[in-house]
């Protein structure tokens, strides 16, 4: 187990360096970095000044070490727009984040489980019909349009929630919906096709012969087994909750991370990007690795295994 | 011919022909903005008229105009991601699952980096270092497409290459590139078709967000995405705008994964998890 995490901690270690020279060499990519790191009506001094600072007449590697001792320091420049150092930005918008993004999760798995194991149980029955239906709809719609239809009936027509901004609970309900759909078409598919595979297998089979009710074969034998792919693909599901909170707090002009990456791309602020994208990458490996560890806690073959 | 997918591939056949023939099939101009005639509801709205069915925007365009012309842009970017990102994929897999060993393991780690972390973030940073346009986005999609294509392809090679064909040819003294090029590649074509139809809906929904963050095609080029945000500020007074769109995004994206799902039940039942 601790070998295990040792492994998974190296993993993500190298990932978080292969990001960051990605982003580096990406800000070299187009000509002097200073263009993008600057505003426009920046002076020649201010130039100077930041040449001077991110090493930028020093070779390339030598910049990529200030880069990085700066980056690791927690230095990542200021924004243009806000003209306040870009990590406290980042760190003052994390909290609007984190209050949608588990909503929209626990909205999925309160969704997504019980409809997934229902329509494995009923296969091709009326649940399982009308969840593949969603499920379907729920990965063809993109997150940025349901989430406009979403205002347009229950803000524009029906007048029942806000269409934008945070607030009381009413706030948040559009969001979470709009965020939480993309995730339960995916566990919703992912749930039904592992349980059906888990109600085929041989423990399964002697769980009924034993004459195990059907509620404890069902919670106790299949779906801790058939939770395991869903955190499997956990890293396609990421992907798509970051692309998803970016649109959906665009959509709903929420003050969280994802407004403010969308933020920096229309006003050009580099120097927020950057930071937002090495932050996001450093708290998705965070959570990735505690994905892992859950992982080898609900599977024994891992946990166990030296 | 029986258990043809009618209706997906009434829907796809639909948005080729919009985006084949778009400027011959209206009169009006996708980009040339006609203030006095801005704002007008479709056809069925109280105001609207036949002249524009799917109404015009705030600078006077009209909307179907506007549709063929994005219905042209979805399907130059999703031809190029996927010749470029399947193409690379494609290649790696291959090479990755033929050549074996440190390689494979080499660029398998690549691969499941690639899938770990959320593309979009490349892809927005692209577009404010490279500048928006097609290049970017192309660079920006396949980025997402390639590790997919690759593990999947370099799955399915681990099994063609055991194949008793393979080891004749060795035995005859084939190039490894020659072993890859006529006996691997052919044997891997049906499940890279299935693959580059199942992600077309990924591609567009993918050049539809990039589009609606401000990232995409720039303005005034019509993309489905970028009407869809275009229309955003608007969405209690002209829902037409923003919602048109955002119809024929779902439902391109839907025939093109229902199409894919029955492709590759037909050709490659295996990939049934994907």
């Amino acid at each position: 187990m601790r070998r295990y995490i040792l492994q998974r901690l190296w993993q993500g270690v190298i990932l978080l360096v292969l990001v960051t020279t990605i982003v580096f060499f990406l800000g070299r990519l187009t000509g002097n970095p200073a263009d993008l790191m600057l505003p426009e009506d920046a002076t020649e001094e201010d130039r100077q000044a930041l040449i001077e600072t991110l090493g930028l007449d020093a070779p390339i590697h030598e910049q990529f070490i200030i880069f990085i001792s700066n980056a690791v320091r927690g230095d990542l420049g200021d924004s243009h727009r806000y003209r306040t150092p870009v990590v406290e930005i980042f760190f003052s918008r994390l909290p609007n984040t984190l209050m949608i993004v588990p909503a929209a999760m626990i909205l999925a798995i309160l969704m997504a489980v019980p409809l997934g194991i229902l329509s494995a149980l009923r296969r091709g029955g009326l649940i399982d019909k009308f969840s593949g239906t969603i499920a379907v709809l729920g990965i063809a719609t993109p997150n940025f349009w349901l989430g406009m239809v979403l205002i347009y009936v229950f803000s524009v027509q029906l007048g029942w929630l806000p269409s934008a901004r945070m607030g009381g609970f009413e706030h948040y309900v559009l969001p979470t919906i709009t965020l939480g759909t993309f995730l339960v078409a995916g566990f919703m598919r992912l749930i039904r096709s592992s349980m059906l595979d888990i109600l085929d297998s041989e423990f399964v089979k002697l769980a009924r012969i034993k004459g195990m009710s059907e509620t404890t074969v069902v919670w106790k034998h299949c779906l801790r087994n058939a939770l395991i792919p869903v955190l499997t693909l956990w890293g396609v599901f990421m992907g798509g909750l970051v692309t998803g909170a970016i649109v959906t707090e665009t959509v709903f002009a929420w003050p969280g991370i994802g407004r403010l990456t969308y933020e920096a791309v229309i006003f050009r602020d580099y120097p927020l990007l950057q930071a937002v994208i090495l932050m996001d990458a450093l708290l998705i490996l965070l959570i990735n690795l505690m994905v892992d560890i859950l992982y080898a806690y609900i599977d024994p073959r891992i946990r166990l295994a030296e | 011919m029986r258990n043809l997918p009618w209706i997906p591939l009434t829907i796809i056949s639909v948005m080729l022909f919009m985006g084949i023939f778009a400027p011959f099939l209206t009169s009006y101009s996708p980009i040339d903005q006609s203030l006095p005639d801005k704002l007008l509801p479709p056809f069925w709205e109280e105001g609207g008229s036949i002249k524009h069915l799917f109404g015009t925007d705030i600078f006077g365009r009209d909307v179907l105009t506007r549709l063929y012309h994005g219905a042209r842009v979805s399907l130059i970017v999703t031809a190029l991601a996927l010749l470029v990102g399947g193409g690379v994929g494609l290649l790696i897999g291959i090479v990755s699952g033929y050549v074996g060993g440190r390689l494979d393991s080499l660029l398998m780690r690549i691969v499941d980096a690639a899938l770990a972390f959320p593309t979009i973030l490349f892809a927005l940073l692209l577009a404010v270092t490279m500048g928006q346009g097609l290049r970017t986005i192309i660079i920006a999609i396949s980025l997402l497409l390639w590790a997919r294509f690759a593990r999947v392809v370099r799955g399915e090679v681990l099994a063609v290459k055991e194949r008793d064909y393979v080891a004749l040819a060795k035995v005859h003294g084939c190039s490894p590139a020659r072993i890859m090029a006529t006996h691997i590649l052919p044997n891997v074509l049906n499940t890279f078709m299935v693959l580059l139809t199942l992600h077309v809906g990924v591609v567009i929904v993918a050049e539809a967000s990039l589009s609606f963050l401000g990232a995409g095609i720039p303005p005034p080029t019509p993309s489905w995405g970028l009407m869809v945000a275009e229309g955003r500020g608007k969405i209690s007074s002209a829902w037409w705008l923003s919602l048109i769109p955002g119809v024929a995004i779902t439902l391109v994206v839907l025939a093109f994964n229902l199409f894919g799902d029955w492709l590759r039940d037909r050709l490659d039942p295996k990939l049934r998890q994907l």
